[in-house]
Formats: C-alpha cells, sequence, structure tokens
C-alpha cells in the first residue's frame, strides 16, 4: 500500500514511474499533489495537461484529468481547456525546452494574456529524454551531446523571463527545496492569472554525467549549496551572491485574469 | 498491487518501487537507513523521528513515514 498521497493522487497501477534513478521529477510531481491535497481542490475541476519530454510524463502518473500532448504545446490545449471551462483549475507540467525553445512563443504569450494556469517548469538543464542536446537552460560551457565542447549559447532566466512578459506570480524553487516548492506552488495555484514556478530537477544520467555533477545525491546537495532564497539575497554582498542562484517568490501581483476579461466582453453584448 | 513492503511502526519501505538512488539515505538527519543490493533498507529504526525528510525526497514514492 503505497503512502496516502501517492494512494490518493497517482495512478498506482502504473509505478513504478520510467524516470531515472535519483531523477528530481518524481520528487516534484509528487509536491505538485501535496500542493493541491493543501489547498483541497475538488479533484474533478482539476486538469493537468503537459508537452513532451522527460517531465512530461508526468501526467501519466497522475490521477486527474489529464492531457498528454504535442512539443511545446501544452499551454496552448490549456488554453482551450481554461476557455471552454473557465472553473477549471489547470496546470501545465513542462521541460526546460518544451516550455523555452519549442513552446517558447506560447510561453511569452500565455504569460503576457495572464490567463488562469499554473505552469510547473521541471528544468533539468537538458533534452533529457532525446538523448542529453543542449537546452535554452544548459549553463553557458556546459557541455550536452549536440555541445560536446561546450554550449556557447547564454542560458535563459525562466522566471525572469515570465515576470517580464506579464505572469502574475513567479517563483523558483528546487528538488531539494521541497516544502518552499510546496509553498510557492500553492500560491501559484491560488493565484487567478497566469502563475510560473520553476522547479530546478536534476539529471545525473545526461546533464550530471556530461558535466561531472556526480550522483543524484551531489546534484541535491548542490542545489542545497547554492540556491539562496531572495529574501536572504537582499543582506547578502556580490561576491557572497557570486555563483549562486535565487529561489523563493520572485513576484505576486494579481491582475485582471484572461478568461473573466473575456467573459466581460460577452456579458456586454448579451445586454446590448 | 506492485510492491513488496517493509513494514515498520515508523516506516514503510516498497522495496519493488525504490531505485537505490541514496537519497533517502543521505538526507535523513538520524542515519536510519541505508543500501544494501542497491535498495533502501532500514538500519537503526529507533533513531527514526518520523520527520519526514525520506518522503519528500523520494523521487519513487518508495518509502513513507506511517500514522501521519
Amino acid at each position: 500500500m503505497p503512502s496516502a498521497i501517492v494512494n490518493e493522487y497517482f495512478r498506482t497501477n502504473k509505478l513504478p514511474q520510467i524516470w531515472c534513478p535519483g531523477c528530481g521529477h518524481g520528487i516534484i510531481t509528487r509536491a505538485i499533489t501535496v500542493a493541491i491535497d493543501k489547498l483541497g481542490f475538488d479533484r474533478d475541476k482539476i486538469c493537468v495537461v503537459s508537452g513532451i519530454g522527460c517531465s512530461s510524463r508526468a501526467t501519466g502518473y497522475l490521477d486527474f484529468d489529464t492531457l498528454h500532448t504535442t512539443h511545446g504545446r501544452a499551454l496552448a490545449f490549456a488554453t482551450g481547456v481554461k476557455l471552454a471551462n473557465p472553473e477549471m483549475k489547470v496546470i501545465v507540467i513542462t521541460g526546460d525546452g518544451d516550455a523555452s525553445a519549442i513552446g517558447g512563443n506560447h510561453f511569452i504569450h500565455a504569460c503576457r494574456r495572464n490567463i488562469g494556469i499554473t505552469t510547473i517548469v521541471f528544468n533539468n538543464n537538458i533534452y533529457g529524454m532525446t538523448g542529453g542536446q543542449y537546452s535554452p537552460t544548459t549553463p553557458k560551457f556546459d557541455k550536452g551531446t549536440t555541445a560536446p565542447y561546450g554550449n556557447i549559447d547564454k542560458a535563459f532566466d525562466i522566471p525572469t523571463l515570465a515576470a517580464a512578459a506579464g505572469a502574475t506570480y513567479v517563483g523558483r524553487s528546487t528538488a531539494y527545496h521541497t516544502n518552499l516548492l510546496i509553498s510557492l506552488i500553492e500560491n501559484g495555484l491560488k493565484n487567478d492569472g497566469f502563475s510560473l514556478i520553476e522547479a530546478v530537477s536534476s539529471c545525473p544520467t545526461y546533464y550530471g554525467r556530461k558535466n561531472k555533477k556526480g550522483s543524484a545525491v551531489d546534484m541535491l546537495e548542490w542545489q542545497k549549496d547554492h540556491a539562496v532564497n531572495i529574501s536572504a539575497a537582499s543582506k547578502m554582498t556580490p561576491e557572497a551572491l557570486e555563483g549562486k542562484f535565487l529561489i523563493g517568490e520572485f513576484k505576486n501581483s494579481p491582475e485582471p485574469e484572461y478568461t473573466s476579461e473575456y467573459q466581460k466582453i460577452i456579458d456586454r453584448f448579451i445586454k446590448e | 498491487m506492485n510492491s513488496n513492503e517493509t513494514v515498520t511502526e515508523k516506516l514503510t519501505i516498497n522495496e519493488n518501487w525504490c531505485k537505490g538512488c541514496g537519497i533517502c539515505v543521505k538526507f535523513c538527519p538520524k542515519k536510519v537507513l541505508g543500501l544494501e543490493h542497491d535498495k533502501v533498507k532500514i538500519v537503526d529504526i529507533d533513531k527514526c523521528i518520523q520527520c519526514g525528510q525520506c518522503e519528500l525526497r523520494c523521487p519513487d514514492y518508495a518509502i513513507y513515514v506511517r500514522g501521519k
């Protein structure tokens, strides 16, 4: 008998999941269900949509209404779900490549519209499923199968991109900082508009091995040692922040949500 | 059910789901756990304080705290 959370929210007949030993994706997927459980949402009013990639396998394991869609298009499908059923809580699970490369255009425009979708980006810094090609979040000079001498592209900072594009709730946590991740997902789900939570994952198989990051445990320890909460960062010197990355709530500024604005147009013409 | 469980008063382990990544072993603050033949094993259950750090970070849902 699995734990109460797993028994309640997972398709247990599909477990064990197919992710590699020590992959952070399993930790993040469970964190999503804990956040939903804490909020006490009606599970029949939740739809989880994913694209393609390791991260996007998560919808196969989650026992809600789920959609496993095409590469980069999770937000396009989710927009349709939300517009057809504005009362639904729509969650998108996507990866760094799925969200910011193949689906980059859908991503920035979903942010701009402030449509009521909570997007969780499982960022493992690489295309894991297809064999370790570098992605838009592979750090500069790190290696991938398509960058054997190091990647010369500058990496996207997904939360900064989302905030600039108009997302109204933005945060980042890691697989290691699981309790913070759960609380960010909870707050993201409470926001009526577009919420973006980057969940820093770990890929010991490709990104880790190609860049000599050690075992799955070493990669979580790296997250523990290099993440700085934004509330602590303001009191730190630039030298102390060198080589670190920020976690925490970066933006929480609610604005009118897209489907409710759309409904106002409909209501106006019904009256006339 | 696809399970091969070790059930104690404090923890439950499903060996069939465990992939032996060692995350729970590393982050257990009381050193309750160990690995044996690439599977998690309880080394000293008396030290377990049921903090749930293992359950929180197990990517495979193979270990959890009982009665919580």
